[in-house]
Parts: C-alpha cells; structure tokens; sequence
C-alpha cells in the first residue's frame, strides 16, 4: 500500500522540479489528447510546440504574447507572495488599454513625441485605478479581493465595449466597433524588421529584473513575503496589512495596465471589442508555474506564449479548435498543484498490519 | 403595469435565480465543510457544455442534467484529490479549477457552438397551474424552479436536523477535533465537494438549456462567481442564499425591461449593473466583520489532514 | 486476580526524524489513577492518542481486560469502554453541550433527547452544566466538565486525562481531584497525564515515567518527593532560578484604564485595567487563558489600537496609537505565545526571522535588507542563548519547541528592549531550555529593563516574579509581592473574586 508521508524537510529538489515535471505532464497529456482527436500524435506535437519557433517570425510573435503575459504575471506573483489574491489582471489590463488610448484619442492626430510616453503612463495609471477598487474595499470594508476585482474585470470589458460602440468608434470606419487606427507615432517601436515584436517585450524584461531586486533585496519585499507566509507574524513584526495590501494591487494594477496599452499601441494598433485574449487569467497560471519568482516567471510565460501559439497553429494546420489553448493552461497548472505537493509530502510504501 | 408584464417579469426573475440557487446552495454545503471551492465556474461551465451535448445528442434533457451533474462531480473530485489528499492551497486550486473549465468547456463545445436546442419546456402544477392570476404568475415554471426549492428546503432540513449535517458544521468548525473524537472527516469532505460539484453542474446546465437554450463560450459570465459572492452575503445561511439569488435574478431582470420602462441608458452600463450589485452587496456585508466571523465556518479554507 | 484492565507492551510510533515512542510498556489496575510523567516532548500525547485509537502505532501490543485488541479508531476505543479528556479541548464552539455530546456518542440519538441523561450524570458526578449552552460562552473549567460528561456517559471503564489541570484554577483542580477519586473508588481506571509532580503526588497510585519516547522509571508517587520525581523525568536536578531582591527604578510601562473590546466574538473584553511596571522589575500575570490575555497582550504589543493614546505608555510617553513597528522603535520588546506563525515564520530561516523584528537593529538600510547582518545577528542569538540547529540558515519549524523560544526569546532580548512583554515563556518548552530563558528573563531585568511576564504556569511567576497579579474576566488584581501571598489567595483571584485583597495592597504597592 502506498501511503503520504511529510517530509523532515521540504524537498529542494522538487521545488525546481515540479514545474518541469509539470510541464512535461503537460506535454504528455497533449500527445494522448492529440491522439484521441485522431490526429498523428508527434505530428500534432510538432505543429503544436515546434513549429511556431521554427522562424524568426514566429520567435517574434512568441515575444509579442510573452510580453503582455510577463508584465501581468509579475504583478500578480507579488500580490500572490503576500497574500493578496488579485484575479483580476484581465479587468486591470483592459482599463489600462483603455486609459492610455484615451490619451491618445484625447490629443489628436498632432504628431509629439509626448503622446506615447503620455499614453503608457495612462495606461499603468488606469491599471492601477482600477486594481485600487478592490485594495480600498479591502483595506476599508474587509471585502474580498478576489470577488471584487474579478467582478471589475467584466465591468471593464462592458466599458470597453460601450466605448467602441459608442463614444469612441471611429467615424470614419464603417460603422464597426473600433477606434480610429494609432497613429506611427502613438505605437510602440518595432524590435527588427519582419516580426511585429515591440517595445514590450523590453518592458517585461526591466520588470522582471526590478521584481527579482524587489523580492530579494528590499525590507518592502520582505515585509510582503512575511505577509504571505505567516500573516500573524506580519501583524506581530508590525508590517502593516493595509499597506501590504495596497502595494500588491497597485503594483499588480500597474503592471497590467502596461501590458493593456501595450497590446493596443502594439499589435492590435487600436481599440477594439476585445483587447486580449485572456492574457490576464492566463498570467494567473504563469505566475504560480514561474514559482512567484522572477527567472520562473519569465520561463512560464515563455511556454504559455508558445501555448497560445501552438494553439492558432493547431487551428490553422489542424482545424482543432484554439479553445484546445485553454486546455493545455489549466492542465499545466494542475499538473503543477500536484507536483508541488510532493515538495512537502512523499510517498511511502507501508505494509499493512 | 400589466398583468403580462409582471407575469414575464417574474418568470425571467425565477430564471435568472434558479442557476445561482444551485450552484450557491452546492458551495454552502462544501464550504460548510470547512473547504473553499473557487472552481464553481468552471463546473459550472463544464456542466453547461456536458448537459447541452448529452441533452442534445441524446434527445433527452434528463440524461443532459445527469451529465450535467456528473461533469460537475468529476471536476469536483480533481479539486477535492488536490486539495484534501494532497493538501494543495484551496485558492490556488479552484482558480486552477475554473481556468480548466473555462479551457475545457470551450474546447468541447466548439462543435456545439451555434446548434439549438429545445428549451427546458415550463411544467404546470396540477391545480395551482388553473388558478386564475396566480397560477399564471407562480406555477408555471420549468421544474428546475420548483427544484431549486426542494433542494433549497433538503439543504436546510439537511444542516439543521439530521446528525450527518451537524457532524458537517462541526467539520467545517474544527476538522482535528471531529478527527480526534473519531470521525470520518475526510469522506464528508469528498462528499461536500462533489455534492457542491453536482449542484454547479445542474446551475450550468440550466444556463445553456433553459436560461439561453444554447452554447455559446463561456455563457456563464460570471454567475459562478457571483454564486460564491452569494454565499458570503448569505452568511452561510441556506435561506439567506436563496433569497439573495432571487434578489440578483431581479436585479438581472431590471436590466432586461429598463429599455422597455422608458430608461434611456447604454446597454452595457445595464449589463454591468449584476457585477456592480455583487460588489455593493459584498461591500456592505463585510463591513460588519462581526457577522461574517461568527457565521464563517472557522476552518474555511485551510488544509487539514489527519494524522495516522 | 482479575487482568489488568489496560496493558501496553512495547508500544513504538516513529515520525520522519523522531521517534515518539520507542518500546512503552505500562499496565493500568482496574480503579487505579495512573500517572503517566513526562516533561514536554517526552511522548506523552502521541502514547495516549495510541490508546485511544487516533494514532496507529508502528510496532507492539495493546491488551485490553486480558485480550489482545486493534485499537484503530476511537469508535473502537469508545466501544471498548474507554474515554479521552483532551488537553485542548475537542469540543465544537459554536454548538451546544448536548449537540456535542451528540455527536461523540456512537448511539444515534438526536442532541435533545439526551439532554435528561446529561442532567442526571452531570448531577450524580456535581459536575453542573447546562445541556442548551453553547460552548462558546462557557469558561475552560466549564469546557472541561462538558468533555468529562462526555465521556462518563458512555460508561467508560478506562479514562484518559491529557493535562486537565493546565487550563483550572488550584481550587478547581482540587475540585476535580474531588471527582476523579470518587470515580476510581467506583473502579474505573484514570490514566493521568501530567507533567506537575504535587498534583501526581496528590491524586495517583502509580506512575510511569517518559523520558526521550521511553520508559524512564516507574514509581508508587506518594512515596516519592518532587525531587526524586524530578530526577527520573528529566535525568538530573531540579535548581530554581534565583530572583535578588533590587531596587526598582522609574515607571516604564503603564497602563491607565485600559478597556477594549474583544475582536473575536468569542473573546473577552478588557474592562478598565492599571498596571504599571518598573525597570529593573519583572511583573507577572496569572490566570487561565481565554480571561482576556490575548486582547491585553494585543493592546499592549500595538496590534490592536485603543480608544485612548495614554490608555498606554512607553516611558511616560502616550503610544496608545502606535503600530507594533513603532513600539519596537522606542523599545518595546515582545515574545508572542505562538511560536510558529506569529513569532517566527515557519518556512524561514534564522537568519530572516532575525530580520523579522530586528530591521532596526542595522539589519536594513535605505529599504534594503543587509543578508550578512542578518545571518550575524542570527548567529550571535544563536551563540549567546545556546539555541540548538544546524546554522542560521535552518528554517524555524525545524527547531524544537525549546530551541525556537531561545531564539526568539534571545533576539527580542538582544535588540535591548526598555520594556519586554513576554506570553507563555515556557509553555511546552523542555526543562533546561526553560530554565535558561527564566534566567535570560532575570539578567535581563537586573540590567535594569522592565519585565512583564503572562503566564499560565503559577510555579514559575512565583519563582521570577518581583509583583504577581491576576487577569480573570478581563479585570487585573492588584499587584502583590509572591512573597507576601500563597497560592491560595492567587487562586481566588484567577476565579474573578478580588474581593479578599488585603488592605495593604494596593495599585501604589508598584
């Protein structure tokens, strides 16, 4: 009989192991799963996982998904680390692409090089006024953050929504719901000829290193992960809730309403209906794949990018559908769940008595 | 305002509440238990596709519901293999629950996409249906209406009456010490969170062939979040639960006739108006800490095994 | 002769890095109270727990009146007449006696028909209680009657007893040693758990001492003497910490009527309280826990605020509306009495628990955290008050219990305090690193800060206490000198009755 047993003391290896070994599960799964749809299984697996790198263009594109996904990510990872359970990215993400558009919208077609410096400030601003609602019903009303700001994430697409339709759609577009097109100098820098990867992507990386420096070096960061882990000790140290939990969400806000104006002053290169594709749930997945960490968090959404990826490929190549996208993330982070159990308990076979 | 109206208006109020009744009425049990389910979404959507496809290709809703209800329960199990035999955080868990569901169901349910489906057809009372005025206004619903209170009524007859359902409250309250004094906690806990499970299967199939009789991806919007909210506002009381769900039926309902009545306002300002109800409401629960500390199962949310 | 009606026979239960038990052999006479010794960390709950089924033993024999038995639940316990008073309590808060008593029967009556059987047991045994009550407004001793009626109603022909004294006033605790004889006189067996020699000595015929998971010695208790008693539990010598008589100086804690009320809703509220400690001075607090000492020591420690800044003061200074952080900064030092979770992170190491309160001791500068005075300052903790680990960069919950509170104890001493509040120093800490944090407690006044200890444990206020006073129903006593008093007297005080002070006591006496 095999039976549970905790471990004298966590195992170290497993930490590091359990996302690859979640991950490779993952990959697994996939084969069976492409097998039961009745496709060649390493075939699909190809199509799926290899050929979205197999050019420059697609290491592009596994950029131009990463970046939204990093930012978003490292936010919540820092919410996450103390506690603090933002699930609201996606809300956060469409008010930034919505505050930072409207800065665009509001200046006209005068060219300045203020307008995109203006508009991604507006954009982490309006990230963080919208992750603000809940930190303030926290902090004040002791309601649940994960209620309120996933309950805000429909809000704000409702919002978006009227303003393509409404206000905002451009007049010269027939009618469809969308803003005028950004203008050369309202996007964000290519970062080579032949790939549509952006500005963005340098963004994810600053802020990765300055989340690695702020929850390694800082007492701020420190105070966050004693937050986390022991919530009275926080109390007792005298890291003070309120603060704690204001800094999550509007770091979280912030890194999301960039990652939302990126999306519209990058790729998309307007206002449209929908500004994501789930990148703000998706970093959920990443952050807690990456281990709340910043070198892991920058490989997870490495792998969810290609995730995404393989998934347009798979629809393109294979007729799957992309849903087959969603699948494969919450499988990964079951996989995970799992595996990281096995950090603090191992199995051990007893004989009966 | 007409008779008619009020008629539709009650009717549309009864069917917006009804999923929501399910599913919170589901996760007041588990969490009762002492464990937090946060994946009330995704079986809900799971048992939204499960029901539509079974119901659909089968001919047979009750076949669809039973599927329904097992999709609800299989998911249930994943949660409860996770968090209860291998102790993995509750809230980290569900969110994985709900993501996966949301994949899952949208994953399937391309194929459905667009198909119609004949609606949960309504089911006169005998008698009280004939009644002039009222039975038009309150005995002619689909029989999932009328479940909702028979479950409503189980549920409470359930945690007030029968042994099983204090030993679940006391579970719920200190899972040690029902351990300590030899009880089988670890199997009322599978049990609260497949029966939450089966619940949030049924509330889903109901949203995709009655509510709307047919797929769309993600049709829930939401509403296995705002069934979580609920039972927070219910603090943990069935009764609370139900009147609540109504009350947010209403409050979708209003959204529905607002254009009719006359109100000039965007549709999708109406439309945001369950989500902005859910926060009020939570808002204004939560700021008595006092309640919601004596009626919060004390162990909601944190591991528990027993040791051997 | 009749069998034993309990006999264990090497009894071993293994943990990943612990043996808790290794070989126990004990038998129990039917009527007989027997002792079961032990200091904390002994095997004496994991040994009892074997007994009543919720643990599974790796390797030996139970036998229960002559025949072999699998205990595997406490169903089968149950059945076989055997009942356990747990140390804390196993009973639901938000339920009713009789509802409780419900649901540990393995009869399947609903909770009102047993009511009557409660009253008639509850009368038979003068352990009064109301079956409608609902626990959460009954006091400790009130809980504990409620879990001895629990298991008098199944008949049980063996009693288990895990520390019932610990949470009961003296003169309850003779109020109990009342009823424990009378049962044994009516034959059944009392296994009684306990790890204070005078209540041994006083109640039970027989004992079995545990030291490190083995059988340490067996003994008739009543010929023993503390000492002797002492000698088998822990090995060698009991020496008391010695308290020089010293001047006290200047007033450095004060409290000027201090109420607050309880945030938990089943707390206490603290009504009108005045204390004042002095430096060079450790002031000691009785009283059973639940009597308001968490809301005291979160009022003090700045986790809650109170209604009035000068409710409180540091030195004469208002600081009723300053957080913990900003105590600590004006010197305020505080041991918390849960050691994991709150005194230190579990899951972190020495090093960043060290950081935990000591940011101001140059561990952190301009926000940054300085990794290299952090491990310094751990180690130095570690050195100075002999706390057993690898390094500092163990985590803390791969401490013992003992070892932790050193380390916890050592770093709020070693951030030099004006004022140090300390709850529980050695509740399940083992004797010698009990008797270390006492005597760092005493250095640390005698260097002239003020010491505010609260404490479950009579015997040790009265060993360091300069004034001892009582907190019960979240009302203070006033201060006494320990030596001016008895155990008596402080044990009517920790029932609420204040009444008896005598008049040349007073608030001043400080």
């Amino acid at each position: 009989m095999l039976r549970l047993e905790r471990r004298a003391q966590p195992s170290r290896a497993m930490r590091v192991l359990a996302p690859l070994i979640a991950a490779l599960l993952m990959f697994l799964t996939g084969l069976v799963i492409f097998t039961l749809l009745g496709k060649a299984p390493l075939a699909a697996f190809g199509v799926f996982f290899v050929k979205p790198l197999s050019s420059m263009y697609g290491l592009g594109e596994l950029l131009v998904k990463t970046a939204p996904l990093l930012l978003c990510a490292l936010g919540l990872a820092i919410g996450f680390r103390a506690n603090v359970w933002n699930i609201g990215a996606e809300g956060q993400l469409v008010a930034g692409a919505l505050a930072g558009s409207g800065v665009a919208l509001a200046w006209g077609q005068t060219e300045s090089a203020g307008v995109l410096p203006a508009m991604l400030l507006a954009g982490a601003l309006g990230g963080m006024a919208w992750a603000a609602v809940p930190a303030l019903l926290r902090t004040r009303f002791r309601t649940s953050e994960i209620l309120t700001s996933l309950m805000l994430v429909y809000v704000a697409q409702l919002l978006l929504s009227y303003l393509v339709h409404g206000p905002w759609r451009d007049p010269d577009g027939f009618n469809f719901p969308q803003s005028r097109m950004f203008n050369d100098w309202e996007l964000l820098p290519l970062l080579g000829e032949g790939t549509r990867a952006h500005l963005g992507a340098v963004f994810a990386l600053v802020a990765a290193l300055l989340s690695w420096f702020f929850t390694e070096k800082t007492y701020a960061g420190y105070r966050l992960q004693v937050a986390g882990l022991a919530p009275a000790a926080a109390a007792y140290a005298g890291f003070g809730e309120q603060r704690n939990v204001w800094l999550a969400l509007l770091i979280g806000g912030a890194c999301a309403g960039l990652a939302g104006i990126g999306e519209v002053a990058g790729p998309i290169g307007q206002l449209q209906p929908s500004v994501s594709p789930g990148y703000g749930f998706a970093a959920i997945i990443v952050a807690f794949v990456g281990r709340l960490h910043a070198a892991g968090i920058v490989l997870a959404s490495l792998l969810m990018s290609l995730l995404y990826l393989g998934g347009e490929q798979a629809q393109i190549d294979l007729a799957l559908p992309a849903a087959i996208t969603g699948l494969f993330q919450g499988l990964l982070l079951f996989y995970l769940l799992a595996a990281d159990a096995f950090v603090t308990w191992r199995i051990r076979r007893v004989r009966r008595a | 305002m007409s008779i008619e109206l009020l008629t539709a208006m009650l009717a549309s109020t009864a069917a917006a509440a009804t999923p929501l009744v399910y599913a919170a009425l589901g996760e007041l049990v588990t969490e009762r238990a002492g464990v937090l389910n946060l994946g009330v979404e995704g079986m809900m959507l799971v048992g939204a596709i499960a029901g539509f496809a079974v119901g659909l290709t089968s001919g047979s809703l009750l076949l669809g519901y039973l599927a329904a209800a097992g999709a609800g329960m299989a998911l249930a199990l994943i949660f409860a293999l996770l968090t209860l035999q291998l102790q993995t955080n509750q809230v980290a868990t569900g969110l994985a629950l709900t993501l996966f569901g949301v994949g899952l169901s949208a994953f399937i349910g391309k194929a459905y996409t667009g198909q119609p489906i004949a609606a949960l057809p309504p089911l006169s009372l005998p008698l009280l249906g004939e009644l002039p005025v009222v039975g038009p206004l309150l005995f002619r619903f689909d029989a999932l209406v009328y479940g909702a209170f028979v479950l409503f009524f189980a549920v409470q007859w359930f945690l007030s009456r029968t042994r099983t359902g204090l030993l679940l409250r006391a579970v719920g309250e200190s899972p040690a010490v029902a351990h300590a004094i030899g009880h089988p906690v670890q199997r009322l806990r599978y049990a609260a969170v497949l029966f939450g499970g089966a619940c949030s299967g049924i509330a889903g199939a109901y949203l995709s062939t009655a509510l709307t009789p047919m797929w769309v991806e993600g049709l829930s919007a939401g509403r296995g979040w705002i069934a979580l909210a609920l039972v927070v506002f219910a603090t943990w009381k069935p009764l609370r639960v139900l009147a609540g769900a109504y009350l947010f039926g209403g409050v979708t309902v209003l959204q529905l006739y607002a254009q009719g009545l006359g109100l000039h306002i965007p549709s999708e300002f109406l439309s945001m108006l369950p989500y902005l109800a859910t926060i009020v409401v939570l808002v204004l629960i939560c700021r008595d800490g006092r309640s919601i500390l004596l009626n919060q199962p004390a162990w909601l949310g944190k591991s528990f095994r027993p040791e051997a | 002769m009749n069998p034993p009606r309990l006999a264990l026979h090497g009894i071993s239960k293994r943990y990943p890095g612990v043996v808790a038990n290794d070989g126990v052999s004990l038998v129990v006479q039917p009527g007989e109270i027997h002792a079961l010794l032990g200091e904390n960390g002994a095997g004496k709950s994991t040994l009892m727990k074997i007994v009543y089924g919720v643990i599974r033993p790796d390797e030996g024999r139970i036998e229960w009146e002559g025949r072999e038995q699998r205990i595997d639940s406490p169903a089968r316990a149950r059945a076989l007449g055997i009942g356990m008073v747990f140390q804390h309590f196993s009973l639901f808060e938000t339920l009713s006696v009789a509802e409780n008593i419900a649901l540990a029967l393995d009869g399947r009556d609903p909770p009102a028909a047993l009511a009557p059987r409660i009253r008639e047991v509850s009368e038979r045994y003068g352990l009064p209680v109301d079956p409608q009550r609902l626990v959460h407004s009954m006091s400790v001793g009130e809980r504990q009657r409620v879990e001895i009626l629990r298991c008098l109603l199944q008949a049980p022909r063996l009693l288990i007893m895990d520390e019932p004294t610990s949470v009961l006033t003296p003169q309850a605790v003779q109020q109990l040693f009342v009823t424990l004889r009378r049962l044994a006189a009516e034959g059944l067996s009392i296994l009684y758990v306990s790890h204070k020699l005078d209540e041994i000595r006083a109640l039970c015929d027989v004992a079995t001492v545990l030291r490190g998971g083995r059988v340490g010695g067996r003994a008739l208790p009543r010929q023993e003497s503390n000492d002797s008693l002492a000698q088998m539990m822990i090995g060698r010598e009991l020496a008391p910490c010695r308290l020089r008589p010293r001047e006290a100086g200047p007033i450095e804690l004060e409290l000027t009527q201090l109420s607050l009320p309880s945030a938990d809703p089943f707390g206490t509220a603290l009504a009108a309280i005045d204390l004042r400690v002095r430096a060079g001075q450790i002031v000691g607090i009785a009283g059973v826990s639940g009597n308001g000492q968490r809301e005291l020591l979160a009022a003090l420690s700045g986790e809650r605020r109170v209604a009035e800044r000068g409710m409180v003061r540091l030195g004469g200074d208002p600081v009723g509306d300053l957080d913990p952080a900003q105590r600590r900064r004006r010197g305020f030092g505080f041991v918390p009495e849960e050691r994991l979770g709150r005194g230190a992170v579990p899951s972190l190491s020495l090093a960043h628990n060290a950081l935990l309160t000591g940011a101001a001791k140059g561990l952190v500068r301009r926000g940054l955290v300085r990794p290299a005075a952090a491990r310094a300052f751990a180690r130095a903790i570690i050195e100075r008050f002999g706390v057993k680990c690898r390094d500092e960069r163990s985590a803390a919950d791969s401490l013992s219990g003992g070892n932790l509170q050193k380390f916890i104890v050592g770093r709020e001493i070693l951030l030099g305090p004006r004022v140090l509040v300390v709850a529980q120093p050695t509740w399940g800490v083992d004797v010698g690193a009990a008797q270390r944090i006492r005597q760092a407690l005493i250095e640390l006044r005698d260097q002239g800060a003020a010491v505010l200890v609260i404490s479950e444990e009579l015997d040790e206020l009265f060993e360091i206490s300069d004034r001892i006073a009582v907190l019960a129903r979240g009302r203070l006593s006033p201060l006494c000198d320990p030596a001016q008093t008895s155990v008596a007297e402080i044990g009517r005080w920790m029932a609420g009755d204040f009444a008896a002070t005598r008049p040349d006591v007073s608030h001043a006496a400080a």
